[in-house]
């Protein structure tokens, strides 16, 4: 079950600016909501988004309550190598979950 | 003959639009000195300048695009982009979000490289009501630009106003 799901351009020439995009399955919960008996929810929301791009982190993302559930993000990039872009979120609850996508440069 | 007839009526319509082109400057003057230096929610000041390290950014080079009106506050379009050469000597260090109304101001914090390219982001934001949101960038050599925009909100995420959605 993949929970992130990273876009990049099919074709990236080398030296391109890029979009990166990010759709993160997660509900983001706030800690403001309560149950049907009342009880409140605890809050669990992705408190660190971090991209890596052949290992050297190029975008770091610390996230609040206030960031809508299934986190979308959209950043750039210069494309310099061929190799693999890296994303690992970590949540409230401990969870933490890296995707990995290749990145083809030509 | 003629002549002086028509500018006799002229002349007090004149004095009036001169009047009140002055008057209504003079109105406007203050007001919009004020905006520029006060441009943000008081109860954002300290969350600001925490980011920025002391000093009030002024309101360029960012811009923040939200609709004008959002149906529903869970999940509301934001991109912010800052105006900057993006190279090693001179980048966006980092953008910070900050919602006037949410219960938690703080929304998020976007931390950019040199490498960036572009100062560019998008997401997608939760707003407990009509508000002011601001943007606020920090550059490399410590200067600090920021950009409001406000957002209508017909329905409020959950939080202080509908504690069930």
């Amino acid at each position: 079950m993949a929970n992130t799901r990273i876009q990049i351009p099919l074709q990236i020439k080398r030296g391109d600016v890029v979009e990166v995009r990010l759709l993160i399955r997660h509900p983001m919960e706030t800690g403001f909501r309560h149950d049907n008996v009342g009880k409140p929810i605890p809050q669990n929301v992705i408190k660190l988004v971090t991209c890596r791009y052949n290992g050297e982190e190029i975008f770091r993302a610390e996230l609040f309550s206030g960031v809508a559930a299934n986190p979308y993000l959209a950043f750039f990039t210069t494309a310099n190598d061929s190799g693999e872009l890296e994303v690992t979120w970590t949540d409230d609850t401990g969870v933490t979950e890296t995707e990995r996508t290749p990145v083809t440069v030509v | 003959m003629n002549s002086v007839q028509n500018r006799k009526p002229d002349f007090p319509s004149r004095s009036r639009r001169a009047f009140l082109t002055s008057f209504v400057g003079t109105l406007l003057v203050p007001f919009l000195r004020v905006r520029s230096a006060f441009a943000f929610p008081d109860n954002l000041t300290p969350l600001i300048r925490e980011a920025t390290g002391g000093e009030l950014p002024k309101t360029s080079h960012v811009k923040l695009t939200l609709p004008p009106i959002a149906e529903s506050g869970n999940s509301v379009p934001l991109k912010v982009q800052v105006e900057s050469p993006m190279t090693a000597a001179d980048y966006v260090k980092s953008i910070h979000l900050f919602s006037e109304k949410n219960p938690r101001p703080v929304i998020a914090q976007f931390h950019l490289t040199s490498r960036s390219g572009k100062a560019e982001i998008s997401t997608r934001i939760r707003l407990a009501g009509s508000q002011q949101v601001v943007a606020v960038a920090v550059m490399s050599d410590g200067s600090s630009w920021a950009g409001t925009a406000d957002v209508v909100v017909i329905a409020a995420a959950c939080g202080v106003e509908s504690k069930d959605t």
